[in-house]
């Protein structure tokens, strides 16, 4: 029941936000569907939901460890949204870099679609056949475009377009994937099998090696082109910098580590028909290539939401590299998801008001930050020492727990780079993070106003990071040992 | 009837020779179109004629493919003055000259892949990489956003007819939500090259070139 309804709440509500027609209401509802899907997430830790339609839905550990983030990250959204959609007036409005004049899509579609969005990540979360998941992230793409759209010019449109054609065909790819590993069982016996994942661990023994291989190199391109991987990046430092500064939270919190479910869940199955350490140099090897990407292109940045975006290339990597590397480097990367999920959600919101604040993505131009807008400069401070792996912040310690990981494992080569390239983006976005925040305010003694909504959600997990980087609540640790489980024993 | 679905297999591959080679836009989407049936034809080889759900899956498949995708194409551009001429950006020899190092390659990975009981598996390797990788060429290659969607489109064919061949049985839910998203990623993308039209007045992507990073 639980998780039909946990489906049924954000598809319902987002096709009643396209009927609604009074502006107030559509936002609460917004809101209500928001509070009630966490709720049913947070139920569903207490009271084990039944598996829906056979095999089709089943809500394991690792499901819900992802949909509590993504419901979390959603609920932060919604209440960032209360104010910034009171603020996205209707009609026309001036363009923040080229000062062209452009119009929003309509406030219903875009709560619509966010809604649908949602529904479709708690699919590709809640489900262990491998096609249910494809269906579910091929959804999420196409609800999500229009959101990056919501500002109807010609930048968004390219983003929109470049977003919408590389997933697509990335995920086409990953279709075949799953046609090659239906074959891979029936290459021997010549019986298919339901494509759920306990099926294909049942069936291991009898699976045909370089089907296997071939379809996993397969699912790699095609959900590591969803998840952000290095080259498959390319749309995503585009789509992050031109959707709504809410749209970038979730596209980078909640999106991403929904592609990287799809990965996660086929390691089982090659981790019992012994091709887990294929797969894992493979995560490696794109792991630490994403990281090298990322630290490029951060430390020439001029934009600060291109920058969040290759962030967010780099934290793929870090996730990539330390599931690649296994046993304490994986515990620590289905941590660090949490963690990233949380900073760069709470950056992406941050970077909103200061997009509102200034006018301008040019970190040059963002001047003084401090003295005109000093709560959001103190937040984004804080949140820039917890994205980049600073202590006390949680995402030093799961970057420390997946070195240690590394080192344990003998993989020093590879923890020398990883500990190289994190200072080299330490570096790259600190400098940007303080030219912001210090010198002189361009508009002299002009403090702004900062509503409590704008920075409200950002406060709340600036506070959970710093409480999970000195102390790690046994509910988290628990949920972490849990859902590292459930992806594989190596 | 294996030889049969050989022949549709080699046809699909022809169509996305054809693309590759054709200059007008609504050849390009008439051929797309004609894929869409050979799709069907292939279904019903495979399968079987004798269960009804074989045929209304066919029919679906043909009613998408064959006609809704050609129809969402041809409105996009309606109003737009790019019915003549599809301008590459790489000429139509090299673009030919793409096809046979594909068909190359596809050959020899379909060697690699080998099953000894399914005798239809080799071809169909063969048949949907040589798609995919023409729909990729489309995609990379062309100037005009539809031609992209065409790309998209040839691509996932490619990964549809290779799903076909092996008869793979899907239950009916899953079949139908990966139509359905296909469905939806074409109609979506037939409204996004209506507003590119609109936004530059063109549909030339070679000009949407503002979002980029110089390292």
């Amino acid at each position: 029941m639980i998780l039909l309804s946990l489906l049924a709440v954000p598809l319902a509500g987002g096709v009643a936000a396209f009927v609604v027609r009074s502006d107030a209401w559509r936002r609460r509802l917004l809101a209500c569907a928001a509070i009630l899907h966490t709720a049913l997430t947070l139920a569903a830790w207490r009271i084990v939901p039944a598996p829906v339609l056979g095999e089709w839905l089943v809500l394991d550990r690792l499901g819900l460890f992802f949909l509590t983030i993504t419901s979390l990250l959603f609920l932060a959204c919604a209440v960032y949204g209360l104010h910034y959609l009171r603020t996205e007036s209707a009609g026309r409005q001036e363009d923040a870099e080229e000062s062209f004049l452009f119009v929003n899509a309509p406030e219903a579609r875009f709560t619509g679609c966010l809604l649908l969005f949602l529904a479709a990540m708690t699919l590709v979360l809640a489900t262990r056949h491998l096609a249910i998941l494809w269906i579910g992230i091929e959804a999420t793409t196409l609800a999500s475009a229009p959101l990056i759209y919501f500002h109807r010019h010609h930048r968004s449109l390219e983003a929109t377009w470049k977003y919408l054609l590389i997933c697509s065909v990335g995920i086409a790819l990953a279709l075949l994937g799953i046609f090659f590993l239906a074959l891979s069982a029936s290459v021997e016996s010549g019986a298919s099998i339901p494509l759920t994942v306990d099926h294909f661990v049942g069936h291991a023994a009898s699976l045909n090696g370089r089907w296997m291989k071939a379809a996993f190199l397969c699912f790699l391109v095609g959900y590591g082109t969803k998840m952000g991987l290095a080259p498959m990046h390319t749309w995503l430092p585009d789509a992050h910098s031109e959707a709504p500064s809410m749209v970038s939270a979730l596209l980078s919190g909640a999106l991403l580590n929904c592609a990287m479910v799809g990965i996660l869940r086929l390691l089982p199955i090659y981790d019992a028909a012994g091709y887990a350490a294929f797969c894992q140099s493979l995560l490696v090897k794109f792991g630490l290539f994403s990281m090298l990407v990322a630290a490029v292109f951060i430390i020439a940045q001029r934009d600060f939401k291109r920058m969040l975006a290759y962030s967010s290339v780099e934290h793929m990597g870090i996730l990539a590299l330390g599931i690649g590397i296994g046993g304490l480097a994986k515990w620590g990367a289905v941590l660090h998801a949490v963690n990233h999920s949380l900073a760069k959600a709470m950056m992406f919101l941050l970077a909103g008001n200061i997009l509102r604040i200034y006018k301008t993505k040019t970190i040059a131009e963002v001047k003084g930050m401090l003295r005109r807008a000093p709560v959001t400069a103190a937040l984004w401070t804080a949140g820039f020492l917890a994205i980049a792996g600073a202590p006390p912040f949680g995402i030093f310690l799961s970057e420390f727990i997946i070195l240690r990981g590394m080192f344990q494992g003998g993989h020093f080569w590879a923890g020398g780079a990883y500990l190289l390239l994190l200072s080299v983006i330490f570096v790259g976005m600190a400098g940007a993070v303080t030219s912001m925040t210090q010198g002189e305010s361009c508009c002299e003694g002009d403090r702004v106003k900062e509503p409590f909504l704008s920075f409200a959600p950002s406060l709340v997990f600036a506070v959970f990071l710093l409480i999970t980087g000195l102390w790690i609540p046994p509910f988290l640790q628990n949920a972490v040992e849990q859902a590292s489980r459930i992806v594989g024993v190596f | 009837m294996d030889h049969f679905s050989d022949l549709i297999l080699v046809a699909l591959m022809l169509s996305a020779v054809a693309l590759l080679g054709t200059s007008r836009i609504a050849g390009c989407i008439r051929i797309s179109a004609a894929q869409g049936g050979l799709l069907a034809l292939l279904l019903l080889c495979v399968r079987g004629t004798g269960s009804p759900y074989f045929w209304a899956l066919a029919g679906g498949i043909a009613v998408l493919k064959g006609i809704v995708f050609p129809w969402l194409l041809r409105r996009a551009i309606r109003e737009t003055d790019v019915q003549c001429e599809n301008i590459p950006s790489v000429n139509y020899l090299l673009s030919l000259g793409w096809a046979a190092v594909s068909f190359a390659v596809a050959s020899w990975i379909s060697s690699l892949l080998s099953v000894p009981f399914h005798q239809a598996a080799s071809p169909a390797v063969a048949a949907a990489v040589f798609m995919i990788f023409s729909g990729f060429f489309l995609i990379v290659a062309r100037r005009l956003a539809l031609m992209q969607v065409l790309g998209f489109v040839t691509l996932e064919n490619g990964v549809y007819a290779f799903g076909l061949a092996l008869a793979y049985d899907f239950p009916f839910l899953v079949e139908l939500g990966i139509l359905l998203d296909i469905f939806v990623a074409v109609f979506v993308m037939g409204i996004m090259v209506f507003r590119i039209h609109r936004a530059f007045d063109h549909i030339d992507t070679r000009q949407m070139t503002n979002l980029k990073d110089e390292p």
